[in-house]
Order: C-alpha cells, then sequence, then structure tokens
C-alpha cells in the first residue's frame, strides 16, 4: 500500500457515472419517442433512488459488521433519527399548522428551509442556493443526531458481545420506535402521523417560468450524496484507522495486544456508521417523502442486513451491487410473480399476490446458504485498475 | 466502471423486461377486447399484502366487480375498453412509491386507492409528480388530499367520522366516560382518537385513551382497565386484525360495555368473532347492505362465482362497506373520463373536481380541497344472533 | 381488586406462554450459541397449521398432527439452515436463521393471503371461567400448570437421562463433547425437536387466548421470550420460565396502570430496556453460569 496511487480514473469513473445519470433521466424530454421506461416517473428511477439510498445504508452497516465485526442491528433506529431531524428542520413554518394538525402546530417553529430563504430569497438562484444549503445542514445534523444518540447508546451496548450486541443494538431500535410514536412528544414528532412538506428528492428538479421542469436532478441528487458517503467510508477504510476495525474484527485479543483500543475504536466504527445511518434516513425521507416511525422497524435492519450479506460482508462495492439488484428485485423485475400470468393461454400456477417474496426469500436463503461469501465476498472492484487496464494488489482486505 | 457497466446492463435488462411485460399486456388487451383497440387504464393502488390486505381486497372486489359490470366506456365518441392494473403497496410506507411507480410506468389514466392513508400520502407525491390524478376510496386522513392538488377522495373524514361516533355516543348511550384504544403509531388509529376526544370532551364528557404496541396481542388489561373505570363506550378505531382480537378477548372477559368503532371494523372477520357473544358493537361506515337492492344481489352473485373473490371477502358473502365504495370509486373514475373526453390524464385531472355521482353508498361531489361532500354517516350494529349487520341509525355530525 | 387480579391473570398467562417459547430458545441457544430468530415463526406456522387442520379433521388429531409437524419443521429448518453452517462464523448462523424467519413470514403471507386467520375454539381451553370475581378462559388458569409440568419433566430428561447428559456436555464444550463422542448432530436434532414440540403447544395455548393469526404474530412473541431466556439466564431452563413470567406480568402491569400518566405505550420498550440493562449489569442474568473467555 506504499505507493502513491492516483485517483483520478475513479474519480473520471464517477463523473462519468453522475452524467450519464442526469442524461438518462432527462433523456425523454429529448427524445419523446422513447418507450415508458425511459419516463422519469417510470419504476426504473424509483428504483435508482431507492438503491442509492439503501446503498449508503448497506455500506455503512458493512462498516460496522463487515470491516469491524461488530453485529449491530440498530440500524433501522439511526435511520429513523436521521429521517426525523431532516423533516423536523426542513417543514416551512407555513406547512407546519397543516402537518401538525392533530397538535394545533408545532412547538418547534424553526425551519431551515424558510431561514435560508430569507436570507438568499424564495425566488431564482436564491432559492436554490438556500434550497441546497438548508438540505445539506439539515442532512449533516440528521447524521449528527444519529451519531450522537450512537455515542450514548454505545457506552453501555459496545461491551457486549456477538450476538449480545444485535440484540441489545435491536431492542433500542424498538425503544427509539416507541418513544417517536408517542403521541405526548406529538408537538414535536407529531406522534403517529406523518411528517411531510418538506424538500424532497423531486424538489431539486429546475423547473422554468411556468412550472415545468428543464432538468431533472432527482435521481441525480441520491447518486451524489451517496457517492460522497461512500467515498469518506472508502477513505476512512483505507486509513490506519480503518486497519484497526479490521484487526478488531480479525482478532480482538491480538488486536488489543498490538495496542489498538478496543472500545475508542469501537465506538468510532459505530458512531461513524449511525453517522452515516442518520445521513441515509434523511435521504430515505426525501425517497418517500415523508417521516414516519412506522416505516423503521426491525424488518427494515434485516433486509439491509440481507443485502450487506448478499453483496458481502467486508465489501463495499459488493453492498452497493447488491443493494441495486436487491432493489431492482423486490420492487420491479420480481413483480409480475405477484399477479396472475399467461403463457399463452396457460395460466402459470402459484403466481398470486405474496409469492415474490416467497421467491425472494427462497432466493436469499440459498445465497446465504450456498454462497455465504456473497456476490463479492471481502474483494472490492477497484476503478482504477479497470481504468489503467494493469490489475493491482488487492490491497489488504483478505485475511 | 464495473458499477457503471452494471447501471448499464440495468438499463438492458429493465428494456428487455420492459419490452415482455408491455408486449405481455398488449396480447392480452388483444385478446379480451371485442371492440379491439382501444383502451384506458386505470390503476389500482391497494395494498394485497400487510396489515391493510384484508381491507385493501376487499375494496379491489368493488372495482372488479364494477369492472365486469361495465368494462367499457364512452368518452369523445369513441367506446374505450376499461382495464384494471394492479400494483400492491404492501400496506407499507417505503413500498408505497415504487408501488406508485409502477402504475405511472403502466401508463394507467388515473388511479384508484389506497386502503389506508398512510400508503395513499406516500404515494400522493409521485402520482403528483407525474400528472396523474388519484381518486381515494377511503383515506380517510385529512393529510391525504391537503396540500395534494392530484388527490381526491370520495369518502368522509376522520374528523367527521369521529365526530359521528362521539355524537352517536353521547346520543344513544348518554355516554359521560368513554375509553379510547389505538395502535401507537397508526395515524388512523391516533387521528380518530384524538378527534373523538375534543368531541367527546367539547360535549361535557370525559375521555380515558391508551395505546397499545404494534402486533400486540394480549388486549384483556386494557379492557379490564376500561371495565374497572367505568366507561360507558369503548372507543377502537383499529386495524381488522386487531379488531377481532379485541372483540374475542371482550367476549370472554364478559365486558359488557358497547363497543364503538370506525370504518375499519365493518369487516365480516370482526362480525364472525361477535358472533354467538353478548358484545354490543357499533360501527360507522360509508355503506350499508340493503342500500342498493340491485348492487347487493349482483357482488354476492359475483363474489359467490368466483372463488377468488369469495377467499378475499374472507369466505363469506357479507358486503364490506369498503367494496361498495371500491364500486362507486370505480364509476366516478368513468365520469371522469366521460367528462375528460379521452383517456388523458391531464384531462381526466381537470374534469375530476366538478364530477358528480349517485352512487351506492350515497351521492358524491368533491370541495375545493378535493375531498367528498358528505354529511351523513351509517351507523350499524352487529347482530350477534344472526351473524349479520343491522342497520341502527343514518347519524350526522354535530355541525362543526 | 378485582381489577388488580384480572391483570395479574393476563400476566401470568401472558407469562405462561412466553415461557413455552423461552424454553425452546435456550435450549437452542446453550447449545449452539445461535439466536434462533426463527423459532418465533415455528410458533406462528404451528398456529396457522392448528387452523388449516381443524378445519378439516376432528380435533383430536389435528392437534397431535400439529405437533409432529411443528417438530418436524424445527428438525427440517436445523438440517437445511443451520447444520451446513456449523464450522462457519456465528453471525452467518445467525443471518440464515434471519432468512429463515423471513422464509416463514413470507409464505405464510402468501398462504393466508395476507388476511388475519381465526384460531378455532378448542372445547374445554375456550371454556370461560370465574376466578374472584374476574372472568377469564381456563387456558389462562391451565397455562402455568402446563408450564410447570413441562418444566419439572425436562428438568428430569436433562439431568437423568444420557440425552440429558450429553445436552450438558454439549452446552459446556461444542468441541470437547465431540471428541468424546457425543453425536452432536443428534444431540441438536433433539435439542430442535424438544423446543419446536414447545413451541406448538405453547401456539395452542397462546392462540386459544388470542385467537386472531397474523404472519407477524410469532415475531413479537419470539423476540419476547428471547428476553426472558436471556433475563433468566440463557442455558437455564428454570431461568427462562422465571424471566417469562417476570416479563409477562411486568407488561399487563404496565400496560394496566392508568391511562393519564401514558406509559403504555411502553410495554414493549420496556422488556427491551429491561434487556439491555441485565445485558450490561449481569450478562449471565439471573441462573446462567459466568462465562469464561478463554484466549
Amino acid at each position: 500500500m506504499s505507493e502513491k496511487k492516483s485517483n483520478l480514473p475513479a474519480l473520471i469513473g464517477i463523473v462519468i457515472l453522475f452524467l450519464f445519470i442526469i442524461l438518462l433521466e432527462n433523456i425523454r424530454s429529448f427524445i419523446p419517442g422513447l418507450p415508458m421506461i425511459f419516463d422519469p416517473m417510470s419504476p426504473l428511477f424509483t428504483v435508482l433512488k431507492k438503491a442509492a439510498v439503501y446503498s449508503l445504508v448497506a455500506v455503512s452497516m458493512n462498516l460496522l459488521n463487515g470491516f469491524t465485526g461488530l453485529f449491530s442491528l440498530g440500524q433501522a433506529g439511526f435511520m429513523l433519527l436521521g429521517a426525523y431531524t431532516y423533516a423536523i428542520l426542513t417543514v416551512p413554518s407555513a406547512m407546519k399548522d397543516q402537518v401538525y394538525y392533530l397538535f394545533g402546530g408545532c412547538a418547534f417553529q424553526f425551519s431551515l428551509v424558510d431561514f435560508f430563504q430569507g436570507i438568499f430569497g424564495s425566488a431564482g438562484a436564491g432559492y436554490a442556493v438556500g434550497l441546497i444549503l438548508s438540505c445539506l445542514i439539515a442532512i449533516i445534523l440528521a447524521g449528527v443526531v444519529a451519531g450522537f444518540f450512537a455515542f450514548l447508546i454505545g457506552f453501555p451496548v459496545l461491551r457486549l458481545k456477538s450476538d449480545y450486541l444485535a440484540i441489545a443494538t435491536l431492542g433500542f431500535a424498538e425503544i427509539l420506535r416507541a418513544i417517536f410514536q408517542w403521541q405526548t412528544l406529538g408537538p414535536v414528532t407529531n406522534g403517529a402521523n406523518m411528517i411531510k412538506g418538506f424538500p424532497t428528492f423531486t424538489s431539486f428538479n429546475i423547473t422554468g417560468a411556468g412550472g415545468q421542469v428543464v432538468l431533472r436532478l432527482s435521481t441525480f441528487v441520491p447518486f451524489l450524496i451517496t457517492t460522497v458517503c461512500i467515498a469518506i467510508i472508502v477513505l476512512l477504510i483505507n486509513s490506519s484507522y480503518g486497519r484497526a476495525f479490521k484487526s478488531i474484527r480479525d482478532d480482538e485479543i491480538a488486536a488489543e495486544a498490538m495496542g489498538i483500543r478496543l472500545f475508542s475504536h469501537k465506538m468510532l466504527s459505530f458512531v461513524i456508521s449511525s453517522f452515516f445511518a442518520g445521513v441515509g434516513g434523511a435521504m430515505f425521507a426525501m425517497y418517500v417523502a415523508n417521516a414516519q416511525a412506522k416505516a423503521f422497524t426491525s424488518t427494515m435492519t434485516y433486509e439491509i442486513l440481507l443485502i450487506v450479506v448478499i453483496g458481502g460482508i467486508g465489501s463495499v462495492s459488493g453492498s452497493v451491487l447488491a443493494t441495486f439488484l436487491y432493489v431492482a428485485c423486490s420492487e420491479w423485475w420480481l413483480r409480475f410473480l405477484d399477479s396472475e400470468q399467461y403463457i399463452g393461454s396457460f395460466k402459470v400456477p402459484l403466481l398470486r399476490n405474496g409469492f415474490r417474496m416467497v421467491v425472494f426469500s427462497v432466493v436469499i436463503m440459498i445465497i446465504v446458504l450456498f454462497f455465504s461469501q456473497g456476490i463479492m465476498g471481502n474483494r472490492e472492484i477497484d476503478l482504477n485498475a479497470i481504468f489503467t487496464g494493469k490489475k493491482r494488489r488487492s490491497g489488504s482486505q483478505g485475511k | 466502471m464495473k458499477r457503471i457497466i452494471a447501471v448499464m446492463l440495468t438499463g438492458i435488462m429493465t428494456l428487455s423486461l420492459a419490452a415482455c411485460s408491455s408486449a405481455g399486456s398488449a396480447a392480452s388487451a388483444g385478446g379480451g377486447a371485442s371492440s379491439g383497440g382501444d383502451v384506458i387504464r386505470i390503476g389500482v393502488f391497494e395494498p394485497s399484502t400487510g396489515d391493510s390486505a384484508s381491507g385493501g381486497k376487499k375494496e379491489i372486489l368493488g372495482m372488479q366487480y364494477a369492472n365486469s359490470e361495465t368494462p367499457t366506456v364512452e368518452a369523445g365518441g369513441k367506446t374505450y375498453k376499461v382495464e384494471l392494473v394492479y400494483a400492491d403497496n404492501g400496506s407499507s410506507a417505503d413500498k408505497a412509491p415504487s408501488a406508485a411507480s409502477e402504475l405511472v410506468g403502466k401508463d394507467v389514466s388515473l388511479v384508484l386507492g389506497s386502503y389506508g392513508s398512510g400508503v395513499s400520502m406516500a404515494g400522493g407525491p409521485k402520482f403528483e409528480e407525474a400528472g396523474l390524478a388519484a381518486i381515494g376510496v377511503t383515506c380517510t386522513n385529512p393529510n391525504v388530499t391537503a396540500g395534494n392538488d392530484y388527490y381526491f377522495r370520495i369518502c368522509f373524514l376522520d374528523n367527521f367520522q369521529a365526530d359521528v361516533l362521539a355524537n352517536f355516543a353521547i346520543e344513544k348511550f348518554s355516554a359521560k366516560k368513554a375509553y379510547c384504544l389505538g395502535e401507537n403509531g397508526n395515524e388512523y388509529d391516533q387521528g380518530l382518537v384524538a378527534f373523538f376526544t375534543q368531541v367527546f370532551e367539547a360535549a361535557g364528557g370525559e375521555v380515558i385513551s391508551d395505546s397499545f404496541p404494534t402486533n400486540n396481542s394480549d388486549f384483556t388489561s386494557y379492557l379490564n382497565k376500561a371495565k374497572s373505570e367505568g366507561a360507558d363506550v369503548i372507543f377502537t378505531p383499529v386495524s381488522i386484525a386487531y379488531a377481532k382480537q379485541i372483540m374475542e378477548q371482550a367476549a370472554s372477559l364478559d365486558i359488557g360495555i358497547p363497543f364503538l368503532g370506525s370504518d375499519t371494523l365493518d369487516d365480516n372477520m370482526v362480525l364472525e368473532a361477535t358472533k354467538d357473544t353478548n358484545l354490543q358493537l357499533f360501527v360507522s361506515t360509508f355503506y350499508q347492505e340493503g342500500g342498493s337492492e340491485t348492487f347487493d344481489k349482483g357482488i354476492k352473485d359475483y363474489i359467490n362465482n368466483n372463488s377468488d373473490a369469495l377467499t378475499a371477502n374472507g369466505g363469506n358473502d357479507t358486503i364490506s362497506a369498503v367494496t361498495a365504495m371500491g364500486y362507486d370509486a370505480y364509476y366516478v373514475a368513468l365520469e371522469a373520463i366521460k367528462a375528460a373526453g379521452s383517456g388523458d390524464k391531464a384531462q381526466i385531472k381537470g374534469a375530476i373536481p366538478s364530477v358528480k355521482w349517485d352512487g351506492v353508498s350515497g351521492s358524491i361531489a368533491f370541495d375545493e380541497v378535493g375531498d367528498a361532500v358528505r354529511d351523513t354517516a351509517y351507523i350499524k350494529t352487529a347482530d350477534t344472533s344472526t351473524g349479520t349487520w343491522a342497520f341502527e341509525k343514518v347519524q350526522t355530525g354535530s355541525g362543526k | 381488586m378485582e381489577y388488580a387480579i384480572s391483570v395479574l391473570l393476563s400476566g401470568i398467562s401472558v407469562g405462561g406462554q412466553y415461557a413455552l417459547i423461552a424454553i425452546g430458545y435456550t435450549l437452542v441457544y446453550g447449545i449452539l450459541r445461535l439466536i434462533n430468530f426463527a423459532h418465533g415463526d415455528v410458533f406462528m406456522v404451528a398456529g396457522l397449521m392448528g387452523i388449516y387442520f381443524t378445519a378439516v379433521l376432528p380435533i383430536s388429531l389435528s392437534l397431535p398432527l400439529v405437533i409432529i409437524l411443528t417438530v418436524l419443521l424445527g428438525f427440517t429448518i436445523e438440517r437445511v439452515a443451520y447444520k451446513p453452517l456449523r464450522d462457519a462464523p456465528r453471525m452467518s448462523v445467525m443471518i440464515s436463521a434471519i432468512g429463515v424467519s423471513y422464509l416463514l413470514q413470507n409464505t405464510a403471507t402468501y398462504v393466508t393471503g395476507g388476511q388475519p386467520m381465526t384460531y378455532p375454539t378448542i372445547p374445554f381451553l375456550s371454556g370461560t371461567v370465574n376466578v374472584a370475581g374476574t372472568q377469564t378462559k381456563w387456558v389462562v388458569i391451565l397455562t402455568p400448570i402446563l408450564v410447570l409440568t413441562l418444566v419439572v419433566l425436562l428438568s428430569l430428561l436433562i439431568n437423568r437421562t444420557k440425552v440429558g447428559m450429553a445436552m450438558r456436555a454439549v452446552s459446556k464444550d461444542f468441541e470437547t463433547s465431540r471428541l468424546m463422542g457425543i453425536r452432536i448432530n443428534s444431540v441438536i436434532s433433539v435439542t430442535f425437536i424438544i423446543g419446536s414440540a414447545l413451541a406448538a403447544v405453547g401456539s395452542v395455548l397462546f392462540f386459544t387466548n388470542y385467537p386472531a393469526i397474523t404472519p407477524m404474530a410469532g415475531a413479537m412473541p419470539g423476540l419476547k421470550a428471547f428476553v426472558a431466556a436471556v433475563f433468566g439466564g440463557i442455558g437455564s431452563i428454570p431461568g427462562a420460565v422465571i424471566g417469562a413470567f417476570i416479563i409477562g406480568i411486568c407488561e399487563t402491569i404496565i400496560k394496566g396502570l392508568p391511562s393519564s400518566w401514558d406509559v403504555s405505550v411502553f410495554s414493549d420498550a420496556f422488556t427491551f430496556a429491561l434487556l439491555i440493562l441485565i445485558l450490561v449489569f449481569k450478562p449471565q442474568g439471573l441462573f446462567g453460569e459466568a462465562a469464561t473467555d478463554k484466549v
């Protein structure tokens, strides 16, 4: 790892990816005759958005479970914190009475969106700057709140061993959910009701004077945020901290003997992972255009865990790849299994509602049992190697 | 780079799949349409899995029956075949956006649904973005239509329903003390409880309310509490599975306090739970069996002659109000298509606000928010000896 | 007073049902060090089988059939999903357990069509009885008695028989007992068979009392039973049972607290808070043995 390597090819690759996404999203406004699939509202883009959001959460979970060896099942809880932080901070004051209609308005009147609109104006470029700043700050704060809670929770639970840690973090997520659904806190959390009306991915579409969309960026934005966050995680993994995390995963006692402070490193990994889960939660809120505690169940955590497993525990690119496959399959490609299908006049048996999820869980079991390494194992897709055409020895990922 | 390749591959696979599915649907449409050619697709955005599956399926049933009754629509001098396109929103807010875009991707002209307000609110922004009008059938939360120009609904709202029930409790039982029980974190339950509390307390009553955690099964503590607190009525606006549990447990406890329920309790599974017990259950609902003889007969025949429909209806032919609402929603949709003169989604959206329709559940018109103008609800009670619903009265709200 | 008795009665019945599931958890965990996430779902499937069988068979036939098939299900799950991963990291086995749980839930959704199903009334068990002015079902009274009987029988099995001795040996030291010629796989199978049989019995009692079954019906009781097992000290059967009763009673007391306190929503959260407190302050639980780390 001593050789100085250039990250330029990777950067170029990412830029090309971004341009491709923007092009894909807008292609139907240049060439209207293209099939429905290129319609910006088609399932393709919904899947891309959701997968972009989930891949960040999956990578953040992988950082903890795959790279540090801490089996935590609290991801949904931290996403919940992020989603609510983002939502509460960005709902415009004008919307608050409507959203919090059961509680006669919100106890927390401040809104970042209004604040920045007050500074930059509420139209044109000023509006855009205000929107970007308010969302950016809200997303970062979402991560900070999740990270802070992780810090508090970490003191008791990080002393626990593998499966006890899992069940304790799962418990924390459930407790958080109960607290956020509590009607008594309604003036802040809106109780059981969803918070809505805040800026979503769609708000980033650039519209012309008549309200028609000039340039769509609603798929690009989640890709941008996720890419930046994952890049930070990758840099962290490749740093000395990352090597310390991996040594803890491989052998705690040996790592301690080598002078790695176990607790503080575990805490660091836990807080960082939760930070990005919080960011992911904020993005999830943007994706579904609402924040409601009901969505953040342990089932969600399990889903993300399964994604991580399918991608390969200990592989960032595996997690990303697996997320796109998982989301596309579960939300889109396998949907036909849920309705009656005919091949010619032959009615395919078994197909009815719910069959999709059965097939899906069987596939997952097959992967877990027979391909326990997942798609990538603990290898990575090396962007640089692909660009420069030479195969570099994959770093210190192997055991 | 592989990631890019993966994305591209994804795109290619997508295209091929999309081609397959569109070819498939075209084939089936071509095979079915006798007049050939023009088809208008109506999206059905309903849960068929998850907590609300039971209600969603019954609502779909109404639409399917209406579709079998009137499979074509005449608009702008042309006869179109109407095709229902389904997307399962899984009763969960995180699955709803993709189900919504599934419908958008299938090029539907307008959307009906959903049972459950949460999923409607999660799908709403997608429809709005796509410029697709949606007609909510039984989503009663005020926030479904508020702030969304493209969402309409043909049912009454939570605050109206709670108002009706609170008034009914006061008029019928002279209730002074009410015990409310809802699921923690469920906006439907909590919204109704909150509105009920407002009205009931304004009328000088006292309300005790509790929330139970999701997936709870033991309700005996709550019911015993209601009893020991001396409540005059118990208000349980909960989803079907919980309502069933509560009724069964109340029967074994010999609770002796009348239950009030919202439209979700108007379900034959709940009804079954009250059979051969001494429970008193009153529910407010959109439709009372017997309201329209022809509809009742038609739908019963439809259910009994179709095993899938029978399963979806819970194994018997008791008509749920949501089925009647689904039926009406379909006709409102047809009216909108007629008024628009084509299957164009923008024109349909523009036509909906002025649509008026005399449905089996009463006359339907829209106000400026997109909500149905309704001032009455039916109250019916469970006849525990025969296991059927008996009509109690038509109840109006307090007018507030 | 009447109210206090009714709350206590609910607590005891809830606790008894958790206990039957918790025994399965504690046995499996004691031997495999695996949180068998699918156990709660096995319990749910047993309930569904009860519904489908009683629809076509008389109850006297269908209940034994439910128990036999549940045992078979538990045995199959172990053979298919856990045995191949015997030497894999613990995390993989746990993920496999989560996968099985996911599969069972989704299959149940598919089979039932997502509708809540009604458990049949079982003569006698469903009958009502009056205890100190509170009406309740017979099953509520019978559950704790049945649980205690089962605990005694199981303790005899574990402490007095050869299989029991093997189970104790395996839970003490997996590798060594393998070297000593104990057939690990059959011991583990026996554990799963006992656990599943108890889950089947538990399902009959639980769903007689709370007759609506949804695909998610097993998840919560399952998690709580696990907490009970941890509370009592994992691996200890009396511990799991006492833990289950404590959790069941605490939970119903919280639900029964005056509504004006507005804490009844935290009955589940309380269980998890209790779990975390125990894990932090007394990880070996009430009756568990302190584990020592070997380097």
